[in-house]
């Protein structure tokens, strides 16, 4: 158990969910898959603290990307909801108004 | 030997909450009897009778069932009421002794969210599904005002360590300088049991709900989790707000048994009092009721603990 | 050696449960095992004695992931538990994006060198983090929350089918006309 493992498993963590943010459909599956990357952050930061330098502001820090975890995952469910009430399904194929 | 106190606390945990849970039953069973005029004693041993028919029941299969989902679901609830009771010290002993055994509880309790759920999906019924959503829905309401009123013992303690809470209350208990974060707490824990006015997930309108397609031992596990999580509520109840293991003449761990079998029957005697609230209703009674008043609780506690008036 | 062992469990039960919820084709079990995988990270970073932190993921975790459940299963609008099917695209690009990701930062962690200390618990971390977000790192706190007020008002806007006008008609009076009604008969 050295740093650069635990930061290893964090960046396969991290891949792993940025192939599932782009490669889902689902609106709730991306999400799942910036979940999973927000997942890997918060390992390889609780990483630093304890084998670089334990100092508070990284834990504050950790504060911060949870609160944040929190707002993606509301806003997201309020967007899924919108998009589903207006077509009839929550896939982000559906909703590419803002590409054209 | 006194190293050891921990590890013997730990093994009787799963002993002694479902015995609790079983003498509430036994009191449920015999109420009931009671109030339909046929025999006491009788009724009483129902809980019995319905555990060996259960252990005899051969499991129904159900088609299309989620098995994983649905048997974590049976075998978890149980297992979070033992995992819940490991940070309740009895006296000077705790089974876990973690510096943040409030926010553990809290986190016991959050789980249960999932495990209710689980029950539901897994048996591939309507019924029991319905009876998962109303769970959540209900979940919603209470979990907020339930954070809150674990928040106010903790910072009137100045500690998130359950003994360090316990031990804050030599003065006063917590009961009688926070009312409304105890009444509350004791609200949300007949709720994470489905006890009681919060009983429609496992509703008879619902053929049911979640304990619907259950049969044989999983039946036996979840009913009993029932039980020990309502045991459970009642034992975190005494370090939180009815003075841990303080008592005349007996020890410690006595009046932390003692104290919390009165409050597992307050719980049993009020849920049986109240009628079932649809939990659809429950939400705008949490959010606009419960919150602003926890809130209120909390504010009047950090003001107290903060100007530093004895007392708390 | 104890949490040495308990992390490479937990590093691997994460790295598993997290590629297992692109794998499976059932959506319940797809947001359990993000549950698992959160769940797993939070004991890795027990295992780093980090208490409050570990256990504040377990919870925040475990409690999204079962409202997540819901959202999901009422917007799929079918049962891929009864129907497997496939909900991708540029799975192959995806794929390549994700590992040239990971051998960019995974060379990235094995070639900087690393001032690493040798690791000791600190002696009440909870309460030295609710010192610093209730003083030295006050701002946080106070960005956090009102973001956070922001957000539970923004995703109800965007949620919300029914204005006020549509529960108490275009005068504002009278009894509310809710589909079903609240507790408090408001």
């Amino acid at each position: 158990m050295t740093l650069q493992l635990v930061l290893l498993v964090a960046v396969a963590l991290f891949s792993i969910g940025l192939y599932g943010a782009i490669s889902q459909q689902v609106v709730v599956m991306v999400m799942m898959g910036i979940e999973l990357m927000v997942n890997a952050v918060i390992l390889a930061a609780a990483a630093l603290w304890w084998f670089l330098t334990p100092v508070v502001d990284i834990q504050v820090l950790l504060m911060v990307v949870i609160a944040a975890m929190t707002v993606e995952m509301a806003v997201g469910f309020g967007v899924a909801t919108l998009i589903h009430r207006a077509r009839r399904s929550d896939m982000t194929d559906d909703a590419t108004e803002l590409q054209q | 030997m006194a190293e050891y106190l921990p590890l013997i606390v730990a093994a009787l945990i799963p002993l002694a909450v479902p015995v609790l849970a079983l003498a509430a039953a036994g009191l449920d069973a015999a109420l009931t009897a009671r109030a339909r005029g046929t025999s006491v004693a009788v009724g009483a041993a129902r809980p019995l009778r319905e555990i060996t028919r259960l252990l005899r029941q051969q499991r129904r299969t159900v088609l299309g069932a989620d098995r994983l989902l649905w048997r974590i679901g049976g075998v978890g609830l149980i297992v979070a009421s033992f995992l819940a009771v490991i940070v309740v010290p009895f006296g000077d002993t705790v089974a876990a002794d973690l510096p943040i055994g409030v926010v553990w509880f809290n986190t016991i309790d959050v789980a249960l969210w999932a495990l209710w759920w689980m029950l539901g999906w897994g048996a591939n019924g309507a019924y029991a599904l319905i009876g998962g959503y109303r769970f959540l829905a209900q979940a919603l309401a209470y979990e907020l005002p339930l954070m809150f009123a674990l928040t106010a013992p903790a910072v009137a303690a100045g500690s998130l360590n359950v003994g360090e809470v316990a031990d804050a209350q030599s003065g006063l208990w917590f009961v009688v300088s926070m009312p409304i974060a105890a009444l509350v707490y004791l609200v949300s824990v007949a709720a994470f049991s489905a006890w009681g006015p919060f009983s429609p997930a496992a509703g008879r309108d619902l053929a049911g709900g979640v304990l619907g397609e259950l049969s044989g031992i999983d039946r036996l596990l979840v009913k009993a989790g029932r039980w020990c999580l309502l045991v459970a509520g009642s034992a975190f109840a005494v370090p939180m707000f009815f003075g841990g293991g303080a008592g005349p003449l007996l020890p410690e761990p006595v009046w932390v048994v003692i104290k919390t079998v009165l409050v597992l029957l307050v719980l049993v005697f009020a849920g049986r009092a109240i009628p079932a609230v649809p939990p659809q209703r429950l939400a705008e009674i949490g959010w606009v009721v419960l919150v602003p008043l926890t809130l209120l609780q909390l504010l009047i506690t950090s003001i107290v603990s903060a100007t530093g008036t004895g007392g708390m | 050696m104890i949490a040495s062992v308990l992390f490479w469990i937990s590093a691997l039960v994460a790295v598993v449960a997290g590629a297992l919820v692109f794998k499976v084709d059932s959506m319940a079990r797809a947001t359990y095992a993000l549950a698992l995988s959160f769940i797993a990270v939070g004991v890795a970073v027990l295992t780093m004695r980090q208490d409050f932190v570990g256990i504040i993921v377990i919870l925040m975790m475990v409690m999204e992931m079962a409202i997540m459940a819901v959202f999901m299963i009422s917007y799929m609008g079918m049962n891929p538990a009864l129907m497997p099917m496939d909900m991708t695209h540029a799975k192959r690009p995806a794929a390549a994006i994700a590992t040239i990701v990971f051998v960019g930062l995974g060379a990235a962690v094995l070639l900087i060198p690393w001032p690493v200390i040798d690791p000791q618990p600190v002696e009440g971390l909870t309460e030295q983090l609710g010192e610093a977000m209730m003083g030295s790192k006050m701002l946080v706190m106070l960005t956090v929350s009102p973001v956070l007020f922001a957000t539970i008002v923004a995703s109800v806007v965007l949620a919300s089918p029914r204005g006020r006008y549509d529960r108490y008609g275009d005068r504002l009076r009278g009894p509310a006309h809710d589909p079903e009604p609240g507790g408090l008969g408001r």
